[in-house]
């Protein structure tokens, strides 16, 4: 198939309610043209090679078609959810360590201090503003913080591979993240 | 009771990018069981990393990764609807991260460090971080120390204070090369902390330097 089309939040998330309670594989291709290029590409930034990539994403888009019926749109959006699947796949398969995770469950979880509704409208709300940030970002420090995020790589090879010093990266990942907090803060 | 010591953006980063090593990890997923502020605040990175996967405009060039799924889906990948494992219910301090760590490694099982305190190394696949659980009694200081890395502490129960603040269960304390310090617990009450190194703790007495390679600190 072709060029993958941009689709809106309301549409993938039509998409998704149709996949997790109707088992609509048309709804799914849908969502696998989307997604399924863009979860190669991430994997693809850590595997040894093509074909291994290949593999953890069809693992990663298999999981999305499982587990489709947990995902909860007023938690977050279908691009996060599929990103934390995609994240520990590649984890799991590229690392040797389990990565410890909490429980949403756990009852000794110490509750949000105010009722659902209002968490969840703070976490659609934090996430939205996320994305009005970051696009508003320097290219320098969206690099840097692309490559954190899915090039595995320390500090010291980010600064290496730009040939800046490790303390620039630091300063620009940390002002990236003031940034992104900074508006965080004033929302929550 | 508000956890007033969180932990650093650089970890909740590299934990949600999901490059932060194991042992850190399980200090940061005990934390988050603990802190709905940094649950927030990683849902926030988590989104950042949404962003970016969704924002790769790399194309669909490659071979038709469809037919192959297709397959997987008609062959009854449809029906393997995965269900939610029962969870076993911990109770106490704890929390699940924690819980099935201690679970794996035998349960809790406190080892005397011959200065009061005790502690326990639990076990990970993590050979760059050590993780531990201290335990220092009522009122009584964990000996002074400097670190040769980072180290992590985590409260579980109890509470302690140090030259730079007071810490309660939940809170984070991150030290660094640069932190000379003598935490005290609170004379109420037992101090149990998990705490994260990624090097061997450096001792100012000769006795202690001595007796680290003994008790495994």
């Amino acid at each position: 198939m072709g060029v993958s089309s941009v689709l809106d939040q309301d549409e993938i998330n039509r998409l998704m309610a149709r996949v997790g309670r109707d088992r609509d594989v048309q709804a799914f291709e849908a969502l696998y043209r989307y997604f399924s290029p863009k979860v190669r590409a991430y994997m693809l930034r850590a595997a040894k090679d093509r074909s291994m990539a290949d593999e953890l994403a069809q693992e990663a888009m298999a999981a999305v078609w499982r587990k489709a019926h947990l995902f909860d749109p007023s938690r977050g959006q279908a691009s996060t959810w599929i990103f934390t699947i995609a994240r520990n796949l590649r984890i799991d398969a590229l690392r040797r360590g389990p990565r410890p995770d909490f429980d949403i469950e756990d009852p000794t979880l110490l509750p949000e201090p105010v009722d659902h509704a209002d968490a969840d409208y703070l976490r659609r709300e934090s996430a939205q503003t996320v994305r009005n940030e970051i696009t508003g970002l320097k290219a320098d420090q969206l690099q840097v913080l692309k490559m954190s995020y899915f090039d595995e790589m320390p500090h010291s090879a980010i600064a290496t591979a730009l040939g800046i010093p490790i303390g620039t990266v630091k300063s620009r990942i940390r002002m990236a993240c003031e940034k992104l907090r900074a508006s965080l803060r004033e929302k929550l | 009771m508000t956890i007033s010591h969180h932990l650093d953006d650089e970890m909740l980063l590299r934990y949600s990018a999901g490059t932060l090593a194991e042992g850190w990890s399980l200090a940061v997923a005990t934390h988050l069981s603990l802190c709905p502020v940094c649950r927030s605040r990683l849902a926030a990175y988590d989104s950042v990393g949404g962003y970016l996967l969704e924002s790769d405009d790399s194309q669909t060039d490659l071979d038709d990764g469809w037919t192959a799924m297709k397959e997987r889906l008609d062959a009854g990948e449809r029906d393997n609807v995965i269900a939610l494992k029962p969870r076993e219910r911990p109770n106490g301090i704890f929390p699940t991260p924690l819980a099935g760590y201690l679970k794996r490694a035998g349960g809790l099982k406190w080892r005397g460090l011959g200065v009061g305190a005790a502690h326990m190394v639990i076990p990970t696949s993590d050979p760059t971080t050590v993780v531990r659980l201290l335990k220092v009694p009522a009122g009584k200081p964990v000996p002074e120390h400097s670190h040769g890395g980072t180290e992590l502490t985590l409260v579980l129960d109890g509470s302690f204070s140090d030259e730079i603040s007071t810490f309660h269960r939940g809170d984070v304390e991150h030290a660094d090369e640069s932190v000379q310090h003598t935490p005290r617990a609170h004379p109420d009450k037992d101090c149990i902390c998990l705490a994260v190194t990624d090097a061997p703790l450096k001792f100012r007495s000769r006795l202690m330097k001595l007796l680290q390679p003994l008790i495994g600190i």
